[in-house]
């Protein structure tokens, strides 16, 4: 768990991160959303001291970081960056080996890590394991750039921007792969993102941040349906708002028993999938893999924000100060 | 490839000309007058040449050693503040010319090769210590950040990532150190220090252009063997890092 309490940060004068407080519960994803300039890369620094808070402090399942030599609390954190500052001299192998070799870990287990976070990624270890980083891709570098912030299997990992460089195919693959990675190792995440679309497909909890200061701290249905200030909505894009309230949800969640002809769709794709399959093929319910149906008048209430608000409200912690 | 050819022919030329500089002598003769000795034989040519590689190395290793610590040093928090001073000294160990500083060392030194290894490493410390600053200072940002995010110590950073990457423009300071080292060297044979200097001197002193002709041949042979050997270690370092294409 991560408790940000009051974290300040001013540059001669100017405040770019203005009395923050959030908490981001352990294996949760917190994504920092804002307009260029807002001090989301400067609130990601202060965790892990890369910048030192002018006031205020951050605890790490309890323990003030303060109190930490740097050097040792960013072995426990990953970090990932757009444009994924690997060591140009040396291999891929070598790079994402970088803290495990700094906490001494036996040769053979690294070789072992490294290869396992290869595979992971879909590189295959034979073929990239020895490659220096110039000889790789775009996207091949920003995945090994993620390998290596995972490489020591820390419990908090922070990225900024990490998919910035990727094509939408890609980048939509590499955010399905990070959820599922997260959710299966547990790990927490804070992410910066630009993009509202990733926050709502990543975040269990989104911040959104303006001139340094944080206007909402809740659960992408509740940004997206409440938001706090004409700023949020404003960076939401209303024309939007129906399909990422939609994304939200699997069609699993909102089948009902029945029955209707053509072609199945998956419980586990979107309601967003579900609504643009209505529309495309002109039917106004769908049968859905394994029983039942989801039907185009259920998909038009909850892209309203009907059920979605009131449960938002229900599991919303602290809102935005 | 034609470079490649020139370069080993030069290499054989100079290993032929070493072993056995007698064979040489038609070549040298047009030089002479009134029947003077074609080829230089009071010292071998070939210890001469050992002794003056020698001398050149042990300079250019010493200021490396020191240029190098010294571009660390003034990079770093702590010396940041000594970096003005720092410049001064190299620059004056620049402009001061060699010869003066072999009049100021032998009397204090008295003759040989002391005073010669003082000029040159005087000489040889400012393209290497302007090197090793631009290499230290002119790092990626994003490259710097993700070693400071990773964990490491400042001395890790320092010999992992920093020292790595600044080598090949470390490389190209030395490599100018060692050119320069090793023309200027000659002038040691004035001191009494063993260089090719003396082949030159001798036949300054008897009017003997083969003499003359056979020691600087020798030397810029040497000269150009080094730059393209270093030339080719840098390149190969940097594409190695992916800065240089080819
Ligand atoms: N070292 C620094 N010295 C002075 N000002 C700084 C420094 N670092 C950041 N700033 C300023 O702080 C503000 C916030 O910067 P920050 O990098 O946190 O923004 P950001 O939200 O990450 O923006 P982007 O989306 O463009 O990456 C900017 O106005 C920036 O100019
Ligand atoms: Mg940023």
């Amino acid at each position: 768990m991560i408790e940000i309490q009051n974290l300040t940060k001013r540059y001669d004068g100017n405040t770019v991160v203005d009395d923050v407080s959030l908490t981001v519960e352990t294996g949760q994803i917190a994504a920092l959303v804002g307009t260029s300039g807002s001090g989301k890369t400067t609130l990601l620094r202060m965790i892990n001291r890369l910048v030192e808070p002018s006031a205020g402090r951050v605890l790490i399942d309890g323990q003030d970081t303060a109190a930490i030599a740097p050097y040792l609390l960013r072995r426990r954190i990953g970090y990932a960056i757009q444009g994924h500052g690997l060591f140009p001299h040396r291999t891929v192998a070598q790079n994402i080996a970088t803290v495990p070799r700094l906490l001494n870990w036996p040769e053979a287990e690294i070789r072992a890590r490294v290869d396992e976070l290869l595979a992971m990624f879909q590189l295959d270890p034979t073929q990239f394991r020895d490659r220096m980083p110039h000889e790789l891709s775009g996207g091949q570098q920003q995945r090994v750039g993620v390998a290596r912030a995972l490489a020591a299997r820390p419990e908090l990992l922070l990225m900024d921007e990490p998919f910035g460089a990727l094509d939408p195919v890609i980048r939509a693959k590499a955010q399905e792969d990070l959820r599922a990675l997260q959710r299966r190792l547990g790990t927490t995440l804070v992410i910066v993102t630009h993009d509202m679309e990733e926050a709502v497909a990543l975040g269990d909890r989104i911040a959104v941040m303006d001139k340094g200061r944080l206007l909402q701290y809740a659960p992408p249905a509740e940004i997206l349906t409440r938001p706090a200030t004409p700023f949020v909505q404003e960076l939401i894009g209303t024309g939007e708002r129906p399909f990422r309230l939609l994304s939200l949800s699997r069609v699993a969640d909102l089948v009902q028993p029945g029955e209707a002809p053509g072609a199945p769709i998956s419980a586990e794709a979107s309601l967003r999938d579900a609504l643009a399959d209505c529309l495309w093929t002109g039917r106004d319910r769908l049968p859905v893999d394994g029983g039942g149906v989801v039907t185009l008048a259920a998909l038009r209430e909850r892209a309203a924000g009907a059920d979605i608000g009131s449960a938002a409200r229900a599991s919303a912690g602290s809102p935005a100060r | 490839m034609i470079a490649r050819l020139l370069l080993g022919l030069a290499v054989l030329f100079l290993l032929a000309f070493l072993i056995s500089p007698d064979s040489f002598a038609g070549l040298f003769q047009p030089l002479t007058k009134n029947n003077a000795p074609a080829i230089y034989t009071q010292t071998s040519l070939l210890s001469l040449t050992l002794s003056h590689l020698g001398l050149v190395a042990l300079a250019v290793a010493a200021s490396t050693l020191v240029a190098v610590a010294l571009g660390v040093l003034v990079t770093r928090p702590a010396g940041r503040e000594f970096l003005p001073l720092a410049r001064t000294v190299t620059s004056v160990g620049q402009t001061f010319p060699p010869v003066a500083v072999l009049a100021l060392a032998v009397p204090m030194m008295g003759f040989g090769a002391g005073p010669t290894l003082v000029a040159l490493f005087l000489y040889g410390l400012l393209p290497i210590f302007e090197n090793t600053l631009t290499g230290l200072t002119n790092q990626r940002p994003e490259v710097t950040e993700a070693a400071r995010a990773m964990g490491m110590t400042p001395r890790q950073r320092l010999w992992q990532v920093e020292l790595p990457l600044a080598m090949p423009l470390i490389l190209a300071g030395v490599r100018l150190s060692a050119v320069i080292s090793l023309a200027t060297a000659t002038i040691g044979s004035t001191v009494a220090a063993k260089t090719l200097g003396e082949v030159i001197i001798a036949g300054l002193l008897s009017s003997n252009t083969a003499f003359v002709v056979q020691g600087g041949l020798v030397v810029g042979l040497l000269a150009i063997l080094i730059y393209e050997g270093f030339q080719a270690l840098e390149g190969r370092l940097s594409r190695r890092i992916g800065l240089a294409q080819g």
